[in-house]
């Protein structure tokens, strides 16, 4: 079992729960075991953009520290918006020798940062470490028949140099679910911005773009749709129309659990469709 | 915007630029206005100015352009950022707008708090909407 240092961030110990239990039980199956860092901080969520403030960055890099107080050297994260405030802090800290040094100044209690945390998506460790043919050699019930819209939204693929995959273009997603038996299907909002936090300040302008993206999901036949960001899902879930209440949009974490793990829990209507339940492969 | 056209010396060497580009790391004369930015924009529709418009007034030295709503309504989407063939981050001069405008004391319109979101959804929108 190969020992990850795992950042689960807010959503995943509360509304994204299922996405964390499915992801470490899948992961196991993998070999690998999420270890949770024993303290952590909010990442922010939102990654700072003005360049002026480094005060923004203290919190993603006290995370990257307790990642070297384990001695590991990679820190895995399921959530895509933690994901590029971990990565993008990562990057922005170390690539001028003046602002790190300023930033283990101001944070003197805390162990040196030395830098070099390799701050990774689920998405980089089932693809970069663990490769799409192993993972498909673990499937123990195949989803085949499923036909599943990957939504990645934002985070998981811009600004490019932190992207998981090509932003115009990605395909890692799909790969994945290739691998675990379903169906991929492509649709065109696949990489268009849901309205993120905008759900608080415009309810208005997040539901116009959860109806298109659910629209173009489901007029590209899909049944399901899939996302690794918590705040996604809730502008998904909380702010469809009324005709999309067919089209469950649910974590990867919960996917990778239905086709690897034995006895995992999966909805009746996505049973319905995927045929009978756990088939130990030969 | 305004009606006339004012090209003077002291707007377009002036502090809204500079102070734009201290922020953002953005220069904001490399963008030549081509409104891709603007094209592939999901939220323009709820914008009061485009994208390349901001651009255009902060070019212009244009402190006007803090009034605006467009900035409030950019989702910090980077779509515009990956396309722009000038490779200007326009998403971080929209941040570098929200920024000024916050720190001048000028509040955006009031946050809808009266129904349950996660906590991503609250800390992501108090990051940027408070100073
Ligand atoms: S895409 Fe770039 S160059 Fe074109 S208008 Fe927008 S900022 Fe300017
Ligand atoms: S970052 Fe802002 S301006 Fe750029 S495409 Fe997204 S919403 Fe529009």
């Amino acid at each position: 079992m190969k020992r990850v240092a795992y950042f689960p961030g807010c959503a995943l110990k509360d509304q994204a729960r299922g996405y964390e239990a499915g992801a470490k039980k899948a992961l196991e199956v993998l070999g690998y075991e999420l270890v949770e860092l024993s303290r952590w901080n909010c990442c922010g969520t939102v990654y700072a953009l003005a360049q002026d403030d480094l005060v923004r960055h203290l919190g993603p890099v006290r995370n990257l520290v307790r990642t070297q107080e384990m001695g590991l050297d990679q820190l895995v994260t399921l959530c895509a918006m933690c994901y590029g405030t971990l990565r993008r802090s990562q990057r922005f800290v170390e690539e001028d020798e003046e602002r790190l040094s300023r930033i283990r100044a101001f944070m003197d209690e805390e162990q040196e940062y030395a830098g070099g945390v390799k701050v990774l998506h689920l998405l980089n460790l089932l693809r970069d470490e663990i490769g799409f043919e192993p993972l498909e050699s673990k499937v123990t019930r195949p989803l085949e028949g499923l036909k599943v819209g990957a939504y990645y939204g934002c985070m998981l693929l811009r600004p490019r140099d932190v992207g998981v995959d090509d932003p115009d273009r990605p395909e890692v997603m799909e790969r994945v679910l290739g691998a675990l038996g379903a169906t991929p299907v492509l649709f065109p909002e696949r990489t268009e911005c849901c309205g993120a936090y905008l759900t608080v300040a415009r309810p208005d302008v997040v539901q116009a773009r959860s109806e298109r993206i659910l629209a173009s999901a489901k007029s590209s036949g899909a049944d399901v749709v899939v996302t690794s960001c918590p705040l996604c899902q809730f502008n998904l879930e909380n702010r469809r129309p009324a005709w999309a209440a067919g089209l469950p949009v649910v974590y990867l974490g919960e996917v990778l659990a239905w086709a690897l793990v034995q006895g995992a829990t999966v909805p009746e209507e996505i049973q319905a469709r995927i045929g009978k339940p756990a088939e130990v492969k030969a | 915007m305004a009606g006339e056209l004012n090209l003077c010396r002291e707007r377009l060497e002036g502090a809204l630029p500079r102070k734009v580009e201290e922020i953002s790391g953005q220069n904001p004369y490399a963008c030549y206005q081509c409104g891709k930015c603007s094209a592939g924009c999901l939220f323009a529709d709820h914008m009061d100015v485009l994208p390349n418009q901001v651009i255009r007034l902060v070019q212009l030295g244009d402190e006007g352009v803090a009034a605006f709503r467009a900035p409030w309504v950019c989702a910090a989407c980077l779509a515009c950022a990956v396309r722009c063939p000038r490779g200007v981050d326009i998403g971080k001069v929209m941040e570098a707008l929200r920024v000024l405008a916050l720190r001048r004391g000028l509040t955006p319109a009031p946050l809808n708090l009266g129904e349950r979101y996660p906590q991503i959804a609250l800390v992501g929108a108090f990051r940027k909407f408070t100073p």
